[in-house]
């Protein structure tokens, strides 16, 4: 798959996302057939542990933790929307303070002693994966003065082959921040911004307990053959 | 459809993407496992001490945090050549400042004419072969990612 098929995603170097400038490559890729990579198997995580309890955020610890109970779901699909069963989903985020447990992040917001904000799960039969967890809040960074990132849930994943690997970022539908975020505005297209924008979903709202969003997530490649399952 | 679009890893993944013995898709002494040493460096020539590796042949994924010095390690499975290609490791690299991760490959400086002939290999620069080569160095097998500069590793678009 070429990147003029793929408009929607962010180039390597992104100025005005400053950690780009060093880090970025200045050389040209070199392009791989396709068809080399449809017939590699994917990378085999069966060694990654993934227990029930991953997928509940709030339930990692001896309490429940701070912040808006929110319930994030979606499907993982492939090019031709085919729903990807049984395929790791990753999931980290900061607290509903904006700070991360990480040892690296210095922002002066508490930690929460019942969040840690990681979790794993597989998707199901349907190619469905559903995490419960708090929101996360926005947080200050040095990219620029007064520079904030918008409230985000880090994603990871890794489909059926190399090029379906995806390691991404959703954000809150009417964010104010996102305007600002020179990591959303990487994406040149806003609809290819749109994608990563979770919706709002009643119908994963669960009444007197948590706020529901949808996010579906669609990985580059199609399945090598009809019984790989991921 | 539509692809999901990538965005960076950032800087807090520690806490969150390493799981137990990750680096090690082998035991460090298993028969015919292979253990690779080595650093990441920006342009700046400076470590990147924030990046994550990983590593897959076949049924087996590595994965490893950089250190402070830029330095990672992983063990596999040595690969065997297939059909008319060298040996390889397919190799991706996420970072803070990677809006969408690296895809580069690592093949064996004992692999000498099989690597000549080795398709991926035929479609690089034969200047820039070299950064795709691990390299002996005192018994350890060493493979350092460039993401910029002269010496800069060869990355792959998929």
């Amino acid at each position: 798959m070429s990147d003029s098929e793929l408009p929607s995603e962010p180039p390597y170097l992104h100025p005005d996302y400053r950690s780009t400038v060093l880090r970025a490559p200045r050389r040209e890729l070199v392009r791989l057939p396709a068809e080399w990579f449809h017939h590699s198997s994917g990378p085999a995580y069966g060694r990654i542990p993934v227990r029930p309890e991953d997928a509940d955020l709030t339930r990692q610890h001896r309490g429940e933790p701070l912040g808006e109970r929110i319930i994030v779901s979606g499907r993982v699909l492939d090019s031709d929307g085919r729903p990807l069963r049984h395929t790791l989903v990753e999931v980290w985020q900061a607290n509903a303070a904006g700070r991360y447990l990480d040892p690296v992040d210095d922002h002066p917001a508490p930690l929460d002693p019942n969040f840690t904000g990681a979790g794993r799960c597989l998707t199901d039969d349907e190619g469905r994966y559903r995490f419960v967890t708090v929101k996360p809040g926005a947080y200050p960074w040095r990219n620029h003065a007064n520079a904030w990132r918008p409230a985000h849930i880090h994603f990871s994943l890794f489909g059926t082959t190399l090029a379906s690997r995806l390691v991404t970022q959703m954000y809150f539908p009417g964010d104010p921040l996102m305007p600002y975020d020179p990591i959303l505005n990487s994406i040149p297209d806003p609809r290819g911004r749109e994608l990563l924008v979770a919706r709002f979903d009643l119908d994963t709202t669960e009444p007197e307990w948590a706020l529901g969003y949808r996010w579906d997530i669609v990985l580059r490649g199609r399945r090598a053959t009809p019984l790989e399952a991921g | 459809m539509n692809p999901t679009p990538s965005q960076t890893v950032g800087p807090f993944f520690g806490f969150a993407l390493p799981f137990e013995d990750d680096a090690n898709a082998v035991a460090p002494h298993a028969a015919g496992a292979v253990r690779i040493e080595g650093q990441v460096f920006d342009g700046g020539d400076e470590p990147v001490p924030d990046a994550l590796l990983e590593v897959w042949h076949g049924e087996q994924l590595a994965r490893c945090r950089t250190d402070a010095e830029g330095a990672f390690h992983f063990t596999v499975t040595r690969p065997e050549a297939s059909a008319g290609a060298a040996p390889f490791l397919n190799v991706t690299v996420f970072a803070r400042g990677l809006l969408r991760h690296l895809c580069t490959r690592i093949y064996f400086p004992d692999e000498r004419a099989a690597n000549e002939t080795d398709p991926a290999l035929g479609r690089v620069d034969p200047e820039r072969r070299y950064t795709l080569v691990a390299r002996q160095d005192a018994g350890i097998l060493r493979f350092d990612v460039r993401l910029q500069g002269e010496d800069e590793t060869v990355f792959f678009a998929l």
